[in-house]
C-alpha cells in the first residue's frame, strides 16, 4: 500500500467516527447560529408565527430599533456592570483561596477544597432561591447578621443600588470554587526551585508573589479570565428567579431581554438582534484579553 | 430515509384513525384546562359522557405561568385540543393568529348560550371586530379587600366610595399607626391593573387609532396615574415588591389594610384569616372617582374556546354548552370556588347571602375589557409595570414616563398599524 | 500562629460559604410560616416532613425528579458516545483538515448557546419535537467542549498499542471499543459527570423547550413553583434540598474526577 492510500483509508474512517458528533454539532448548532443572523434582519413576531407571510426582511431596522431602546441599553449596562464587579471579584477571591490552600502548613486542605467547591456544582436555581430568602429584608440571614454589628437593614433585592451587588454577592459565592481549583492546578505547576531561589537571594513571601507567582500564573489567569467573562456575560437565572430584572430594572441583563423579546413576547426577530449583539461583546472581549496577554508577554 | 418512512407511517395512522370516526364509533373531545381547574373540571366529565353516550372528554392541565407559550407553541404545530380554556385577555391574541374558531353561528342555534345571560363587561370581552370567540366559564374581577376593623377605628364604617375618600381612609390608618411600618394600602408596581382601573374611571381611553398607538399621555391617564402616586409620595403604600412575601400573612399582621385584587384570593383569605380575624376582612366595590359608585373595573376570567383546526366542532360544542349548564356552573363553583359566569346563578341564595360575595356581584355590573389586541399583554405587563415602577420611584415624573410609555407602546404596535395598512388585519 | 490563624481563617469562610446549605435544609423541615421569623433560625423550631409531603403528593415532584434524571442520564450516555468517537478520531486519525477542524471547532465555543436558542426553537418546533424528551436530548447530542476533553486525553494513548492491535487483525471499531475506551475511562467518568451535572442543573432552555408541567425538569418545576408559592419559603427550601441533594451525591462519590476534568480542560494551547 502507498502512504497516500493509507491515508485516504484513514480519512474514511476518521469520517465515520467523526460524522455523529460533527454533523449532530452542525444541525443543531452551526445552522441555527445563521439562522440566528438571518432572523435578526426580519420582523419575525407572533403575527408571523401565525402565518409565515408576514414574515418581512427589515434590514438593520432591528438593530437600529435597538440603539435607541432605552431598555436595551440598560440591560447592556446591567450586564457589564455585573461582569465588571463579579469577574475580578470572583478571580480575586479565588486565586487568594487557591494560594491559602496551597500552602505546605494547611492541614485538611481537601476538606477545605471540598466545602469551598460544592457551591459549584449545585443548581443554580435552586441557590438562587435560597439565597432570595437569604436576602430578605426583614427576615433573611444577612440583615440579621448585620443587625449584629449595628448596621440598619437593607433590602438586598428590593432597593436598585443594592440588587445588583447583592447578584454579584451570590455569583461569586457559587463560582469561585471552580477558578480555584484551576488556580490550584496552576500553582503546583510552578516549580519549587524558583522560589527556593528567591529564597536565597532574600525575597519576602510578598515579592516572591509579585515576581514569581502573578507571572507563572498568567496564562492560567488569562483562561480564568475567558470562562468566567464568557460565563458572567450569559447571566440569566439569577435575576430571572431572585429579582425578575427588577427593581426599576437594575437587574436586567442582556440575556433576560432576549429571553423576554423572544420567548414571552415572540417578536423573535428583534430577539435574535440581541443575542447577536452578546456574541459580538463576547467575542470582542475575548480578542482583548489575548491582545492584553500578548503584550504582557513581551 | 428512516425519518420519512416513519412520517408516512405516521400520517396513515391519522387518516386511518380519521376514518374511523364514524357515527357509532366513540369520539373524544381533547380539552384543555389551566392549573387547578384543570383538576376540577374532571369530576364533571363523567357526567357529561352519560349524557352523552359515544363522546368522551380527555382533559389536559396546563400550569398558568407557562401556559400562554404553551398554547402557541401547540398552535405553532398545530397541536391545539379542540376545546380549551383561555383567559380572556388573550382571546385577541389568539383570534387574530387564526387559532380559534368564531362561535357566532353555534351561538345562534344554541338552546342555552345567550348572550343576555352574561354580564355584560364580560361578554365583550369575548368579541373582536364584531365576531364572538368564547364562551365566559368563569369569571373574575378586581376590587378592594380590607380590614373592616382598621377602617372603622379610623371613621370609616362602611368602605371608601370616592377616590376622595380611599386617600383620606388611608392617610387616617397612616396617622393611627404613627411611626410603626405599616401600610394602608397595596398597590405593588407588579401588578398593572389597580393603575389601569383608575384611568378607566377616570374616563381615559388606553390606546387610539383603532388601538394602534398608545394615549397614556393624555389628560385622563395622567391624572388617573397621579392619583396612584399619591399614594406612594405620601408613603401610604410599601415601595418595592420584596417587602411582602405573603400577602395573607401581611394581612393578618396589618402590615397592609387595603388590598385591589380578585376573586381568587378568597379562599386564601379564609384560609389565613382564621378565628378572630375571619370576621374581620371584607370585600367592597371599587371607589369611583366621583360620586357613580361602583367604580369600574376590569373584566377578567376564563372563556372556553374552540380551535379552528377542531374537525368535530359540534362535539365540542356540545361540550361547551354543557360546561355553561346552570346546573353544571354551580357544581363548578362548588368545587373550584371560580366564580360563575351565569348571571342566573348569582341569584342563588349561596351567593345573594355571602358576604363576601355581594361585592363582586355589584362589580360586575361595571366591569369593561383591557384594549383587545394581541400586543396587550406585552404593553400591560412589561411596560405600564415598568413606567409605574419608575414613578413610584420618583425616577421620572409622571407626565414623563407617560410620553415615554406612548413611545414605547406605538413602537411595539408598528407591525400593527403596518398590518391595518396592508388590510391583513380588520381595522 | 500563622498556622492557627490561616486555619481559623479557613473553618470560618468555609462555614460560611457552606451556610446557605444548612439554612437552606433547616428551613425545609419547618412548618408554613415558620421560617418568616425573625431571628432567623439556623434549626427548625419543630421538625416536620409537611413540606416535603406536599411536594410529592400535592406538587407531583417525583414526576420531574423523574424527568430530570431519565433526561440527564440520556443525554449522557448519547454524548459520552458521540464524543469519545470523535475525540478519538481527533486525536489518533490523519487526515485533511484536522488541526483547521479541529482549532474552527475549539473557537466556535465562544458562541453563547444563546444565539441558538431562537431557531433552533423554531427548528424543533417545525420536526414536532418542541415539548418532547427530545427538545433536551437532540441539542445535548454532542459538545464540543466533549469532544476536546476527550482528545486531550486520548493522545497520551502510545501509537503502538493501536499499531500492534491492528497487526492482530483488530478493526477500528474493535480497537475503540476493546483499546481507546478501557483506557479513556477516568476521563470517560469526568466527561459523564459533567454532562450528567450540566444537563441536571440547565435551566433557560428546558424553560423555553418544555411547556408542559408533566415533562419539566427539577429546575423549571422549581422556578415555577417560586413564582407562583412566593409566600412559601418552607415549601421552596424543600424544592431545593431534592434538586440539589441528587447531584451532590454524585459529586461527592466521584469528586476526584471532576476535579481532574476541570483541571485538563484548562490547559489549553
Amino acid at each position: 500500500m502507498t502512504k497516500m492510500n493509507i491515508n485516504s483509508e484513514q480519512s474514511r474512517i476518521a469520517l465515520l467516527f467523526l460524522s455523529p458528533a460533527l454533523l449532530s454539532i452542525f444541525v443543531f448548532f452551526f445552522i441555527p447560529v445563521i439562522a440566528a443572523f438571518i432572523i435578526s434582519f426580519t420582523d419575525f413576531d407572533i403575527y408571523s408565527l401565525g402565518d409565515y407571510s408576514n414574515i418581512t426582511f427589515i434590514g438593520f431596522k432591528n438593530y437600529i430599533r435597538l440603539f435607541n431602546d432605552e431598555l436595551f441599553w440598560v440591560s447592556l449596562k446591567n450586564t457589564f456592570l455585573f461582569v465588571v464587579m463579579a469577574g475580578p471579584l470572583s478571580i480575586a477571591v479565588s486565586l487568594s483561596a487557591a494560594i491559602l490552600l496551597n500552602s505546605k502548613i494547611v492541614k485538611l486542605k481537601s476538606l477545605f477544597r471540598l466545602s469551598y467547591f460544592i457551591p459549584v456544582v449545585t443548581t443554580l436555581v435552586a441557590v438562587a432561591i435560597v439565597w432570595r430568602f437569604i436576602y430578605h429584608p426583614k427576615f433573611g440571614i444577612i440583615n440579621y447578621v448585620l443587625g449584629l454589628i449595628g448596621i440598619s437593614p437593607i433590602d438586598w433585592l428590593g432597593d436598585p443600588n443594592w440588587a445588583m451587588p447583592a447578584i454579584v454577592l451570590m455569583a461569586v459565592w457559587k463560582n469561585f470554587g471552580y477558578n480555584m481549583i484551576i488556580f490550584l492546578a496552576g500553582l503546583q505547576n510552578i516549580p519549587t526551585h524558583l522560589y527556593e531561589a528567591a529564597e536565597i537571594e532574600g525575597a519576602n513571601s510578598f515579592q516572591q508573589f509579585k515576581s514569581i507567582t502573578l507571572p507563572m500564573l498568567a496564562p492560567t489567569t488569562l483562561f480564568v479570565g475567558l470562562i468566567t467573562m464568557i460565563g458572567f456575560f450569559q447571566l440569566f437565572a439569577e435575576p430571572y428567579i431572585m429579582t425578575q430584572g427588577g427593581p426599576l430594572n437594575s437587574t436586567i441583563s442582556i440575556v433576560h431581554y432576549m429571553y423576554q423579546e423572544g420567548f414571552r413576547w415572540w417578536n423573535m426577530g428583534y430577539s435574535a438582534s440581541i443575542a447577536f449583539i452578546l456574541f459580538f461583546i463576547i467575542f470582542i472581549g475575548t480578542l482583548i484579553q489575548f491582545k492584553l496577554k500578548k503584550n504582557h508577554t513581551i | 430515509m428512516n425519518k420519512s418512512l416513519s412520517i408516512a407511517v405516521i400520517i396513515t395512522l391519522i387518516f386511518l384513525s380519521g376514518c374511523k370516526n364514524n357515527s357509532n364509533e366513540i369520539r373524544t373531545i381533547n380539552f384543555w384546562a389551566m392549573g387547578a381547574e384543570g383538576e376540577y373540571v374532571q369530576k364533571l366529565i363523567p357526567e357529561f359522557e352519560k349524557l352523552n353516550p359515544g363522546l368522551k372528554v380527555k382533559v389536559q392541565m396546563i400550569p398558568w405561568t407557562a401556559a400562554q407559550e404553551k398554547l402557541i407553541t401547540a398552535f405553532a404545530s398545530n397541536n391545539l385540543p379542540d376545546v380549551f380554556q383561555l383567559g380572556n385577555t388573550w382571546i385577541p391574541q389568539f383570534s387574530v393568529i387564526g387559532a380559534i374558531e368564531s362561535l357566532d353561528n353555534l351561538i345562534m342555534k344554541s338552546k342555552n348560550v345567550n348572550e343576555e345571560n352574561y354580564f355584560k363587561g364580560i361578554w365583550e370581552t369575548n368579541r373582536i371586530n364584531g365576531k364572538v370567540y368564547g364562551i365566559p366559564w368563569y369569571i373574575d374581577t378586581r376590587l378592594l379587600f380590607y380590614r373592616a376593623d382598621i377602617l372603622s377605628k379610623v371613621g370609616y364604617d362602611s368602605p371608601p366610595k370616592t377616590w376622595k375618600e380611599l386617600f383620606d381612609a388611608s392617610l387616617k390608618i397612616k396617622n393611627l399607626f404613627g411611626a410603626v411600618e405599616k401600610y394602608p394600602i397595596y398597590l405593588p408596581v407588579n401588578e398593572f391593573a389597580p393603575y389601569v382601573i383608575f384611568a378607566l374611571e377616570n374616563k381615559a381611553t388606553i390606546l387610539r387609532e383603532n388601538d394602534s398607538y398608545g394615549n397614556f399621555a393624555q389628560k385622563e391617564f395622567v391624572e388617573a396615574f397621579k392619583f396612584a402616586m399619591s399614594f406612594y409620595e405620601h408613603n401610604l403604600t410599601p415601595l418595592g415588591i420584596s417587602q411582602v412575601t405573603n400577602i395573607y400573612q401581611a394581612f393578618r399582621d396589618e402590615y397592609i389594610v387595603m388590598y385591589i385584587s380578585g376573586p381568587w384570593n378568597i379562599k386564601e383569605f379564609t384560609k389565613w384569616m382564621i378565628d378572630e380575624y375571619s370576621e374581620k376582612w371584607m370585600t367592597a366595590p371599587m371607589p369611583s372617582k366621583d360620586g357613580n359608585y361602583p367604580g369600574v373595573s376590569l373584566a377578567g376570567g376564563a372563556s372556553l374556546v374552540i380551535s379552528k383546526n377542531c374537525n368535530q366542532k359540534a362535539e365540542a360544542w356540545k361540550f361547551i354548552e354543557y360546561l355553561s349548564d346552570s346546573k353544571v356552573q354551580r357544581e363548578f363553583y362548588s368545587i373550584s370556588s371560580d366564580l360563575p359566569a351565569l348571571k342566573q346563578v348569582w341569584e342563588d341564595s349561596s351567593f345573594k347571602y355571602n358576604k363576601h360575595m355581594r361585592a363582586f356581584y355589584e362589580q360586575f355590573q361595571n366591569v369593561v375589557p383591557t384594549p383587545k389586541v394581541p400586543e396587550w399583554e406585552q404593553i400591560a405587563f412589561s411596560k405600564i409595570q415598568q413606567y409605574a415602577e419608575l414613578t413610584s420611584r420618583k425616577v421620572l415624573s409622571v407626565e414623563d414616563a407617560m410620553k415615554k410609555l406612548d413611545k414605547e407602546v406605538d413602537n411595539i404596535l408598528e407591525k400593527r398599524r403596518e398590518l391595518i395598512k396592508q388590510k391583513k388585519i380588520a381595522s | 500562629m500563622k498556622r492557627i490563624f490561616i486555619h481559623i481563617f479557613l473553618i470560618i469562610t468555609s462555614i460560611i460559604t457552606l451556610s446557605p446549605f444548612v439554612w437552606m435544609i433547616s428551613a425545609s423541615f419547618m412548618a408554613d410560616g415558620h421560617a418568616n421569623v425573625y431571628p432567623p433560625r439556623f434549626f427548625p423550631d419543630e421538625f416536620t416532613l409537611v413540606q416535603y409531603e406536599s411536594l410529592f403528593s400535592r406538587l407531583n415532584v417525583s414526576v420531574n425528579f423523574f424527568n430530570s434524571l431519565l433526561l440527564s442520564l440520556t443525554v449522557t450516555v448519547v454524548s459520552l458516545l458521540f464524543n469519545s468517537l470523535a475525540g478519538y478520531a481527533f486525536a489518533k486519525f490523519k487526515f485533511r483538515m484536522k488541526d483547521k477542524l479541529f482549532n474552527f471547532l475549539l473557537s466556535s465555543m465562544i458562541i453563547p448557546a444563546q444565539v441558538t436558542m431562537l431557531p433552533l426553537f423554531l427548528m424543533l418546533k417545525s420536526m414536532g419535537l418542541i415539548n418532547t424528551y427530545f427538545a433536551i436530548i437532540i441539542p445535548g447530542l454532542a459538545n464540543i467542549f466533549g469532544i476536546f476533553l476527550i482528545r486531550q486525553y486520548a493522545i497520551s494513548i502510545p501509537d503502538s498499542l493501536i499499531e500492534s492491535a491492528k497487526i492482530d487483525g483488530a478493526t477500528d471499531f474493535q480497537i475503540y471499543r476493546r483499546i481507546i475506551l478501557p483506557l479513556c475511562m477516568p476521563i470517560l467518568i469526568t466527561l459523564a459527570l459533567f454532562t450528567f451535572m450540566g444537563t441536571w442543573n440547565d435551566f433557560m432552555w428546558p424553560l423555553i423547550a418544555l411547556t408542559d408541567n408533566s415533562l419539566y425538569t427539577l429546575p423549571v418545576a422549581l422556578a415555577n413553583l417560586m413564582l407562583e408559592h412566593t409566600k412559601d419559603p418552607e415549601l421552596m427550601m424543600a424544592g431545593s434540598v431534592i434538586t440539589i441533594l441528587p447531584v451532590l451525591i454524585v459529586f461527592l462519590f466521584l469528586q476526584r474526577y471532576y476535579i481532574s476534568g476541570i483541571m485538563t480542560g484548562s490547559i489549553k494551547e
